[in-house]
C-alpha cells in the first residue's frame, strides 16, 4: 500500500509551509542591508555556522534556557520541541529500514505505522518500536503540561500565561490534536495487528478487545493527517511562526547582525522569533509592582505582528531591561520598542498582504520638523582645561548632597579637574531619546561634545547613570568615560586616597542603566566593600530592580511610580541594613521617598569615610578660588 | 483735540470663550493629573532649561490652561525632557507626558505649525 486519501491534508499544509519558508527566507535575505548581508553570507560559510548548529540544537531544540530559569515549563517546550525532533527523526529512519523502499517521501515516515501495520513482530523492530512509543510519551507528558498551563498557570511555575489571538487558539487546538490523534491511531491499528510496544500496544489491545479497532483507526488517522495539515497552514498567521525564525534567527545574530534604530528585516525577523513564552510577564515590575498587564514584551510583539495600536504599549516601559536579561530566545526587546517610539503615533510600520501571510515594509516618512533649533538660547560652549572632568547631569544637581560629596572625593584625589556643569548645564540628551525625539538630543550631544573636547580633558567622570549611558555609545568623544563608582575604585585601586572603615551594614540598589544597561556591576560593589559591610539582597546583578522612577516611561503615573519604589525598597531592606546605597542621583531620590531606610549614594558613603587626614595635593585652581572666597567673606 | 501725554493701551483680556482650549483638553484626556497642578512653580524653579532662559513650566501649564496656544507653540520646543520637574512636583503631576503631549498635538493638529 502507497497511497491513501487520508495522506492529502498533511501532503498539502507539509509543502506549503516548505514553499512558504523558502520565498519569506528570500525576501528576508534581500531586505537586509549590504553590509548585513555580508556579514550573514560570512556568518553562514564561516566558524559562526557551527556556533549556530549548536545554539539551534541547545536553545531551539533541548531549551536550555527556559530548563535553567524554570524546570518545569522548560521541560513542557523541550519535551514539544526535542520530542517532536526525534520523532521524526527516527521514524524517518524507521520508515528507511523497516519500509519498502529506502527514501521515502516525508509522509510514509510520518504515517508509518498505517502503511505497515504488520511492523513490530520481531525482536529488533519491537525493540525499535518501544522506542518511538518511549518518544511519543515524552512529548504527550509535555503536551499534559502544556494543557494543564493554559488553565491552571501555576502548575508551571508561571503567574500569567500569554493571552492569545482567535487564529492562534485554532492553531493551539490542531497542536494539541496531534499527537493524541497518533496515539489513538497507532494504538488501534496496533491493536487490530496485535503489534506497537508498552504505549500503544497496551492501548490498543485494550481498545480492541471491545471496540472494532480497524475500523475506527481509520477515522483517527484523517484527524492525525488534517490536524498536521491545518498547523502548517496555520503557521504563519500565528505565534507558531517562531519555530522556524528562531532558526534564521540564530544563523543572523551569530553572523554578528544587530537590531539597529530603524526597522528592517532583523528586527522582524526577531519579532516573529517570539513563542509568547510569557517568561518576561512574570519578570515585569509594571505587572507584579503596579498591576500593569498589557504592556510587557510578549504584547510588544504580538501588536507589531498585527499591526495593532502599539504608541501605548511602546510608551509605557520602564525600560529596565528585565525582559532583554530573561528572553530565552535572545530577541533585542528594548532597541525594538525603541523603534517603535520613534515612529509616529498613527504611523504604521507594515501593510498585511495575501491575508497577512505577507507583510510589505512600508516606507514611514520622516516625521515632520523644521531644521529650526530647539535649543539656540544655549550659550557658546566655554570651559576650563583640565585633565579630569565632571558632569553633574540634572538629577545630580537635584541632589546636592552626591554633587558635595564628589567635589570632596575630586579634591581630595588630588588630580587636575574640573566641574562643567557646576553652575548647572545642558541635559545630556538621553531623555529626549528615551521619548523618541532624536534630533532634539543631537542638539544637546553637539552642546556638550563641544564643551567637553575644548578642555582636553582625558577623562569624563558622571554621577548619573542615564549621562553615562549615552556618553558612552551616543557622543564620539574620544576622553575615557566614567561612572563616579568607577572612578572611585580607580582612586583606590591607585590608593590616591584614604578611607576609614564604616561600621555599618548596607545593601546595594543596582540602577538600571548601570548595570543591565551598561554592565557594570562589580566596580560599585567593590568600591562599598572597602568602606562598608555589603549584605546580598537576592536582587543582584542582572536579576536587580528598577526603582519605579525611570525617565524610560513617560506615561507612568506618581502614585505607580510610588508603588513600584515602595515595593522595591520593601525588598531591599528586607534585612534592616543601615543604609540602602545606590549608584544613581534619579534611584536615590525615588527610593529615599519611599522608605525610612537612609538612602545613600555611593559617593556619599565614600565622602563620609575619607580619612580627614590631609590629603595629598589639592587642586591648585579650585584651592585658589576657596582663598578668594574666603577673602570676601572676610571683607 | 488737546493730548495730555496720555494714551490708553489696548486691553488685556483673556477671552475664554474665544480661546481655543483644544490642545489643553487633548492633553487632559491622556494625562489628567494636569488637573492637579496648584502652579506653585517648583517646577520653574528646578529647571534646566529655566537655568539658562526664562521658560517656565507653570508659565505653560497656565497658558495651556487659557488656550494661549501660539505662546506655548513657541515656547514648549525649549524642554529637554530632563525630568527634574516631575521629582520636585509637590503633587504629583506627570510634567513630561504633558510637555510630550503638547509637542504631539501641536504635530498632529494641521492648523499649527510646529
Amino acid at each position: 500500500m502507497n497511497f491513501d486519501p487520508f495522506i492529502i491534508p498533511f501532503n498539502i499544509g507539509l509543502y506549503f509551509i516548505l514553499i512558504y519558508a523558502v520565498v519569506r527566507s528570500v525576501i528576508w535575505f534581500r531586505e537586509l542591508s549590504r553590509p548585513d548581508k555580508l556579514r550573514l553570507q560570512r556568518g553562514f560559510f564561516g566558524k559562526a555556522f557551527g556556533q549556530s548548529l549548536k545554539e539551534i540544537f541547545l536553545e531551539s531544540l533541548i531549551h536550555r534556557k527556559i530548563l535553567k530559569s524554570n524546570p518545569r515549563l522548560g521541560y513542557m517546550h523541550m519535551s514539544l520541541a526535542f520530542g517532536w525532533f526525534l520523532l521524526i527523526l527516527f521514524g524517518t529512519i524507521e520508515a528507511d529500514i523497516f519500509g519498502e523502499r529506502h527514501l521515502n517521501p516525508p509522509y510514509k515516515a510520518i504515517f508509518f505505522k498505517f502503511f505497515s501495520p504488520d511492523h513490530g513482530k520481531t525482536f529488533f523492530e519491537a525493540s525499535y518500536a518501544f522506542l518511538m512509543d518511549l518518544i511519543l510519551a515524552f512529548i504527550l507528558s509535555g503536551l499534559v503540561l502544556a494543557v494543564t498551563k493554559r488553565f491552571f498557570s501555576r502548575v508551571v511555575g508561571m503567574k500569567k500565561t500569554t493571552k492569545l489571538k482567535p487564529l492562534d487558539k485554532v492553531a493551539l487546538t490542531s497542536l494539541w490534536l496531534i499527537f493524541p490523534s497518533r496515539l489513538i491511531a497507532e494504538s488501534l491499528t496496533s491493536g487490530a495487528y496485535g503489534t506497537g510496544s508498552f504505549l500503544t500496544g497496551n492501548l490498543g489491545a485494550a481498545l480492541a478487545s471491545f471496540l472494532p479497532a480497524n475500523e475506527l483507526a481509520y477515522p483517527f488517522w484523517w484527524l492525525y493527517s488534517l490536524s498536521l495539515g491545518t498547523f502548517f497552514v496555520l503557521l504563519p498567521l500565528t505565534r507558531y511562526l517562531h519555530i522556524p525564525t528562531e532558526l534564521f534567527l540564530i544563523f543572523m545574530r551569530n553572523s554578528g547582525i544587530r537590531t539597529g534604530d530603524k526597522p528592517g528585516s532583523f528586527s522582524e525577523v526577531e519579532v516573529h522569533s517570539c513563542s509568547s513564552c510569557g517568561m518576561c510577564i512574570d519578570v515585569c515590575q509594571l505587572g507584579f509592582s503596579a498591576g500593569i498587564h498589557t504592556i510587557q514584551a510578549t504584547y510588544l510583539m504580538k501588536g507589531i505582528r498585527n499591526s495593532d495600536y502599539i504608541h501605548d504599549i511602546a510608551h509605557n516601559c520602564l525600560m529596565c531591561g528585565r525582559c532583554d536579561q530573561i528572553c530565552p530566545v535572545g530577541i533585542e526587546i528594548s532597541p525594538i520598542r525603541m523603534i517603535v517610539r520613534r515612529i509616529e503615533e498613527n504611523d504604521r510600520v507594515y501593510e498585511n498582504s495575501w491575508n497577512g501571510y505577507f507583510r510589505n515594509r512600508l516606507n514611514v516618512p520622516a516625521p515632520k520638523q523644521d531644521n529650526k533649533p530647539s535649543y539656540d538660547f544655549l550659550p557658546a560652549p566655554v570651559s576650563k582645561k583640565a585633565d579630569v572632568l565632571y558632569f553633574a547631569g540634572c538629577m545630580t544637581h537635584l541632589t546636592p548632597s552626591i554633587k558635595k560629596a564628589m567635589v570632596k572625593i575630586l579634591d581630595a584625589s588630588g588630580l587636575n579637574w574640573s566641574f562643567i556643569d557646576e553652575d548647572g548645564g545642558a541635559c545630556c540628551g538621553r531623555p529626549l531619546m528615551l521619548a523618541g525625539n532624536d534630533r532634539e538630543a543631537r542638539e544637546l550631544i553637539n552642546f556638550n561634545s563641544q564643551l567637553i573636547w575644548k578642555s582636553g580633558a582625558h577623562t569624563l567622570v558622571t554621577s548619573c547613570p542615564i549621562c553615562y549611558k549615552v556618553f558612552r555609545e551616543s557622543y564620539y568623544l574620544d576622553v575615557e568615560v566614567l561612572h563616579h563608582s568607577q572612578f572611585i575604585k580607580n582612586l583606590i585601586d591607585e590608593g590616591l586616597v584614604n578611607m576609614n572603615f564604616l561600621q555599618k551594614r548596607v545593601t546595594y540598589h543596582t540602577p538600571c542603566e548601570l548595570g543591565r544597561r551598561s554592565g557594570v556591576y562589580e566596580e560599585p560593589k567593590e568600591v562599598i566593600r572597602h568602606v562598608a559591610t555589603l549584605e546580598p539582597t537576592g536582587y543582584d546583578d542582572e536579576n536587580s530592580l528598577c526603582c519605579g522612577g525611570s525617565l524610560g516611561n513617560i506615561m507612568l503615573s506618581h502614585d505607580k511610580r510610588r508603588g513600584i519604589a515602595e515595593d522595591v525598597t520593601a525588598r531591599l531592606t528586607a534585612n534592616d541594613p543601615d543604609s540602602l546605597i545606590t549608584a544613581c542621583p534619579l534611584c536615590k531620590k525615588t527610593l529615599a521617598q519611599a522608605t525610612s531606610t537612609r538612602v545613600v549614594d555611593i559617593a556619599e558613603l565614600v565622602a563620609e569615610a575619607i580619612a580627614d587626614a590631609p590629603a595629598l595635593k589639592k587642586n591648585p585652581s579650585r584651592h585658589k578660588k576657596k582663598v578668594v572666597r574666603e577673602s570676601a567673606a572676610s571683607l | 483735540m488737546e493730548k495730555f501725554g496720555f494714551s490708553l493701551t489696548k486691553a488685556r483680556v483673556i477671552d475664554y470663550d474665544a480661546n481655543d482650549r483644544s490642545i489643553v483638553s487633548y492633553i487632559l484626556e491622556r494625562e489628567p493629573s494636569l488637573n492637579l497642578c496648584i502652579e506653585c512653580g517648583c517646577c520653574s524653579a528646578a529647571c534646566t532649561t529655566g537655568n539658562f532662559t526664562g521658560f517656565s513650566l507653570r508659565e505653560i501649564h497656565i497658558l495651556l490652561k487659557r488656550g494661549e496656544n501660539d505662546l506655548v507653540r513657541q515656547k514648549i520646543r525649549k524642554c529637554m525632557l530632563c525630568g527634574k520637574c516631575i521629582l520636585v512636583c509637590p503633587r504629583g503631576v506627570n510634567t513630561r507626558n504633558v510637555v510630550f503631549l503638547a509637542k504631539q498635538a501641536f504635530t498632529k493638529n494641521e492648523g499649527y505649525e510646529f
